[in-house]
């Protein structure tokens, strides 16, 4: 199976902080890869610079062989990267349905099918198509962000904490979509502090600690981990 | 009847400045939505493309002079953002005023280089600075085509905002750059789009104003230029309706005051208004709550 994404010693600094200290890791294409970790382990950073929102300090980051580093935002996007941010950022002001055509904006074709197939996936949001989207729960906002992501059609999405903040049973709904959006052949690029049903619904696991990649596997395996139960699943050390 | 008939001339000066007011505040209002910018130099944008029109003219007739100033006052308006204001982006907020107040006296001081200090006769505009007379109120034709005007063009901006695909991104560039950018949206080239939206606005209220009071200063632009941006702080400013009302709320007020022989202090009502609406209400009419962005 071909690398989607590869990254090599990618560093990222703010100022004179080092956020990101060198790490390398995989995305396989058509698979579920999860970064876990704590607050301030560099697992935002690492997807804001992937999609070219900070600039790395070093390393390399190839998306189907081609270099992302040094690339804008923009350009980055339309090679078929989205990133669905941390706290949804929907855009308030504008109409559900707005802000699926702003997921698309880079196409200019017909996007009757696409509105459908999100539609399909989030009923919920076809209902609310003509509300502002800052009059959604949270839980639907961070449908509507993930669809759309999707309007994009991208080759990878990459998430950043999806469950933040959301109901236990709402997050349910959040990692069965991941599920069914991966089936239907994305890859994805997980970032979550619920290291417990990121794990379970991954294929593929890395752990980060202060910058670095401490730990990887598969998901199944960290999941059983019992360093990793100890530091993130709530499990008492022995 | 006697009152309205006495101060028919005034109202209909009030709404006609008003709307000239209403053109620049626009984009004030606009160039602060996206950018959270005052841009100091837009009223000097005024004030060069009143010159532009006054030796445009002198070397070729009017009905060429006329796209000739709306196509260089809009060249000039993108110059401004993408010389002073896009190398500022990621710079404090407060680096970027200074900028614009550096492009204003920029602007204001060359302008007094090429014209000497002296003021320059702006020419007059066939049909538009035509003398006529309506209601028994002799005007200039600016007068009555300046409020139709402005409503057409503030209503085909509001299309563009509300309809177009461009328009949808500058609404969301508006909210929050950075998910713009993940759309793919290319602030840079939305950031330059309401420059030159609010340039070419601009031009058209120059074109309109100066018909009416003929003579271009230096420092002509900073009076209207002030009052649209009142204009746009008391209709609540990032808000384009807001701008267009205030604007032809301080115009007809302005002139009212005239007409009841208080000429002196017209201005000063204006800055009073101002001093108001930041006391009682500083998000203006129309303004949303203060969010900083994030």
């Amino acid at each position: 199976m071909s690398n989607l994404l590869e990254v090599r010693d990618l560093t990222v600094s703010y100022g004179g902080i080092q956020a990101v200290r060198g790490i390398s890791f995989d995305v396989p294409e058509g698979q579920v890869v999860t970064l876990i970790g704590a607050n301030g382990a560099g697992k935002s950073s690492t997807l804001r610079s992937i999609v070219g929102l900070v600039k790395p300090s070093g390393g390399s980051i190839q998306f189907q062989r081609n270099e992302l580093k040094g690339s804008m935002t923009e350009n980055i996007v339309k090679k078929g990267i989205t990133l669905v941010p941390e706290g949804r950022r929907v855009f308030v002001n504008l109409t559900v349905q707005e802000n699926l055509r702003l997921g698309a904006y880079m196409r200019s074709d017909d996007l009757t099918e696409d509105l459908n197939w999100v539609y399909d996936l989030f009923p919920r949001l076809k209902e609310r198509s003509w509300q502002a989207a800052g009059t959604l729960s949270g839980g639907e906002q961070q449908m509507l962000a993930i669809a759309r992501a999707l309007m994009s059609r991208p080759k990878l999405i990459m998430m950043d904490e999806p469950s933040l903040g959301l109901a236990p049973i709402i997050v349910q709904g959040v990692f069965d979509i991941i599920r069914e959006i991966n089936r239907q052949g994305v890859t994805i690029l997980l970032v979550e502090q619920n290291a417990n049903m990121a794990l379970k619904a991954a294929d593929l696991g890395y752990v980060m600690e202060t910058g670095r990649i401490t730990m990887q596997g598969k998901g199944s395996e960290l999941a059983e981990n019992e360093e990793i139960k100890a530091a993130y699943l709530g499990k008492a050390r022995k | 009847m006697d009152w309205l008939s006495k101060n028919l001339p005034y109202l209909m000066a009030g709404i006609s400045v008003g709307g000239q007011y209403a053109l620049i505040a626009i984009g004030y209002t606009m160039v602060y939505g996206i950018l959270r910018l005052i841009n100091f130099a837009h009223g000097d944008i005024f004030m060069v493309a009143g010159l532009v029109m006054v030796y445009a003219s002198t070397v070729m007739p009017v009905y060429l002079a006329i796209p000739l100033v709306l196509v260089v006052t809009v060249v000039i308006g993108f110059l401004v953002e993408r010389v002073a204001y896009k190398p500022l982006r990621t710079a404090p907020r407060m680096s970027v005023m200074i900028s614009a107040i550096g492009v204003s006296y920029l602007l204001q001081n060359m302008a007094l280089y090429v014209t000497g200090g002296l003021a320059q006769q702006y020419p007059a505009l066939p049909w538009i600075s035509d003398t006529i007379t309506v209601f028994g109120v002799t005007t200039k034709r600016v007068t009555v085509i300046t409020p139709p005007l402005v409503i057409l063009l503030v209503a085909a901006l509001v299309m563009l905002i509300q309809k177009t695909k461009i328009g949808m991104a500058m609404r969301a560039a508006s909210k929050d750059f950075e998910t713009s950018q993940l759309m793919g949206i290319k602030i840079n080239s939305v950031i330059s789009m309401t420059f030159i939206i609010g340039s070419f606005l601009a031009a058209v209220g120059s074109l309109l104003f100066f018909s009416n009071y003929t003579g271009v200063t230096p420092t002509v632009g900073a009076m209207p230029g002030l009052k649209a941006f009142v204009a746009a702080v008391f209709g609540g400013i990032g808000s384009i309706p807001g701008a267009v009302i205030g604007a032809f709320i301080i115009g007809i007020s302005e002139n009212i005051i005239k007409g009841l022989g208080w000429t002196t202090f017209s201005d000063a009502f204006t800055f009073a208004l101002l001093i108001v609406v930041l006391i009682f209400k500083p998000t203006g009419l129309f303004g949303e709550a203060a969010n900083d962005k994030v």
